[in-house]
């Protein structure tokens, strides 16, 4: 670029350059007007009330015990959520893995079924199963198991069970995808060195899914943190989730400053997240992409 | 739909046929205002000569602040939670009424009327229980509903404050007639000893119904229209009007609003006693105007049925929409949200 008369090389480059751009233009310009403006905007909100500029709304995370609770409440159901999560997709995963194509199709097929019904169906569902007179309790009275119904919605159980079970799929689906494309020769070389069945599953296998693992449970993990809908309908008022502060923030007081302070909050909560996964895996293979 | 109701009158104007006077109603949709147009709207527009185009709004007060601060507002009258009209008054986004052309109010109690709003349509808070699991003998009192050793059983309240902090006085023996301004602290500090026993805290309408056609819950505090709907389906439920809370929303005007004179007169026709009688034929909730039970309108058994009729509203707490929207009322309802987390 130094040169007075630029080469026939660079000018070649500098085109292709300004033609990759203009390519990209369209895409660029829908992220810059519908989530870069959006969250300046949500961002400015949050350093302003009546008077000009303020940090009252972050304050409130230190003053307002409704917020650290809300907040604790939140992470604590995503870390269970994430956990059983892996509990029962681990095995399906690798199941579906370990089948010939054909089957493990299947098993993934019944993974993903309930993933094309709607959120607020589901949630209706696990109300039948899992309210005073619902399934489960009716069952467990007639065999004689429980006096009395169980707890089992209206609660934080109950919002963690249907969570789990909406999310379970994003558990599944990168593991599975990282399983299959473990060799197999490689357990099998382990084998025949004289590894047990166990020794080789944590020897070989379980490092080598490691990263579909990572995936899915961040993906869980940070999904979880945002659910709304789940938590209004099954936690009974008492289940308190980030979103729900949220929408009470704008809907019962009209404060979209403290609002938006929760939002800018539970974002950088999620970039946190990802940043400390990404030391473990790198973040394209989080999102699938490598 | 709202747009086609909007349109017929407004191509009817443009083609010159219709010189009537004109007002938009707003209210909060659904079954309610397909029972007002019956009831209330086509009447008084016969009545008047008018034409009623209609919009509505399920929170209509994010909508009164938008519309008076761009300047131009669209809407006249409003059938709003009272609330909304005094403070909306208060901060001068709703017309202050003049009661001289407004004759019908005069039939209205004071406690019915505020300088902004008269009552259009009263409907309840009431203690709603299960009749499969109590019988004959089910909860006719707040205090019931607090007394765990008496009424066993599985419990729902509306998570929200307000009629809830009433309910909790109410059961610590605070005289009907006494309760406000609400001993804040008192209250949550009874509902502090409920607390262990409320399986859900509801936030809508349809799911306080739910909890009860279901059996989830033996007792709540529910709307009285929603509690009705699920006895007509035939399921195990009865309710008292014993200490509900009586609740009404009203209608107002907005400030500026482009037809005041027709909206003035539109609110002295839908409060009239004989319009406001039409109520109870299309919906569970009550008149506005106690003098629509003496028209001749409403049976003695629906009466009885209705929240506002005058036996009825007698067992009844009138909640005080001035103190809700005064800085107490809100500070309560910031309160509430640390108490339900604790």
């Amino acid at each position: 670029m130094s040169a007075m008369t630029p080469s026939p090389a660079d000018l070649h480059d500098r085109r292709e350059r300004w033609l990759l751009l203009a390519l990209l233009a369209p895409a660029l310009a829908i992220v810059l007007l519908l989530l870069i403006v959006p969250l300046g905007w949500l961002g400015w909100q949050s350093l302003r009330d009546d008077s000009g500029f303020t940090l009252i709304h972050y304050e409130r995370f230190l003053s307002d015990p409704v917020y650290w609770k809300t907040f604790l409440q939140t992470f604590r159901i995503a870390l269970t959520v994430t956990l059983v999560a892996v509990l029962l997709g681990y095995p399906v995963a690798y199941v579906a893995a370990g089948l010939p194509g054909r089957w493990g199709m299947l098993v993934l097929a019944m993974v993903l079924l309930p993933f094309w019904t709607s959120v607020l169906v589901r949630a209706y569902a696990w109300l039948i199963l899992l309210q005073r007179t619902g399934l489960v309790n009716s069952a467990l009275k007639s065999a004689g198991l429980i006096d009395a119904p169980l707890p089992l919605v209206n609660n934080e159980f109950g919002t963690v069970m249907a969570t789990i079970h909406i999310l379970l799929p994003f558990m599944v689906l990168p593991l599975y995808a990282t399983m299959q494309k473990i060799p197999k020769e490689l357990t099998m070389a382990g084998s025949s060195l004289g590894g047990t069945p166990l020794h080789v599953f944590i020897r070989v296998f379980l490092p080598l899914s490691l990263p579909g693992l990572i995936a899915g449970m961040v993906l869980v993990f940070v999904l979880t943190l945002g659910f709304y809908i789940t938590p209004e309908l099954l936690g009974g008022g008492r289940t308190y989730m980030v979103s729900m502060l949220v929408s009470r923030n704008i809907e019962v007081y009209n404060e979209w400053g403290a609002a938006s302070s929760i939002s800018v909050v539970l974002m950088v909560c999620v970039f946190l997240v990802f940043r400390l996964a990404s030391l473990l895996i790198p973040f394209e293979r989080i999102m699938g992409t490598r | 739909m709202n747009r086609t109701l909007l349109a017929l009158p407004v191509l009817a104007l443009a083609a010159g046929a219709a010189q009537a006077e004109q007002i938009t109603f707003v209210s909060q949709g659904g079954a309610y205002q397909e029972a007002q147009t019956k009831a209330i709207l086509e009447p008084a527009a016969e009545l008047l000569g008018i034409t009623i185009n209609q919009d509505s709004a399920p929170d209509a007060w994010p909508v009164i602040r938008t519309q008076t601060a761009t300047g131009k507002p669209i809407w006249d009258v409003i059938d709003t939670p009272t609330k909304d009209c005094i403070r909306g008054g208060e901060q001068g986004m709703i017309e202050a009424l003049d009661f001289s052309k407004i004759p019908n109010a005069a039939d209205l109690p004071d406690a019915y009327k505020s300088p902004y709003s008269v009552a259009y349509e009263f409907y309840s808070s009431v203690l709603a229980y299960n009749s499969d699991t109590y019988g004959e003998n089910g909860p006719q009192s707040w205090a019931d509903f607090w007394d765990v050793e008496k009424f066993p059983g599985t419990r729902a309240l509306r998570n929200h404050p307000l009629a809830t902090l009433e309910a909790a006085l109410l059961a610590d023996g605070v005289p009907a007639d006494q309760l406000y301004p609400l001993d804040v602290d008192r209250a949550f500090a009874k509902l502090e000893e409920i607390k262990p026993h409320i399986t859900v805290w509801w936030t809508s309408g349809a799911q306080s119904a739910q909890l009860l056609a279901d059996g989830e819950v033996d007792m709540e505090m529910a709307w009285n229209g929603r509690v009705s709907a699920v006895i007509a389906e035939g399921l195990p439920v009865d309710f008292t009007y014993n200490q509900g809370m009586l609740q009404y929303t009203s209608l107002c005007i907005l400030k500026g609003a482009p037809n005041l004179d027709t909206a003035v007169k539109f609110i002295n026709a839908a409060i009239s006693a004989d319009i406001q009688a039409n109520f109870p034929a299309y919906i569970d909730y009550g008149p506005g105007n106690p003098k629509a039970y003496d028209t001749g309108k409403i049976t003695p058994e629906r009466a009885a049925e209705m929240p506002s009729s005058p036996a009825n509203a007698a067992l009844q707490v009138l909640v005080s929409d001035t103190w809700w929207s005064s800085a107490e009322g809100e500070e309560a309802q910031k309160r509430w949200a640390n108490f339900i987390q604790q």
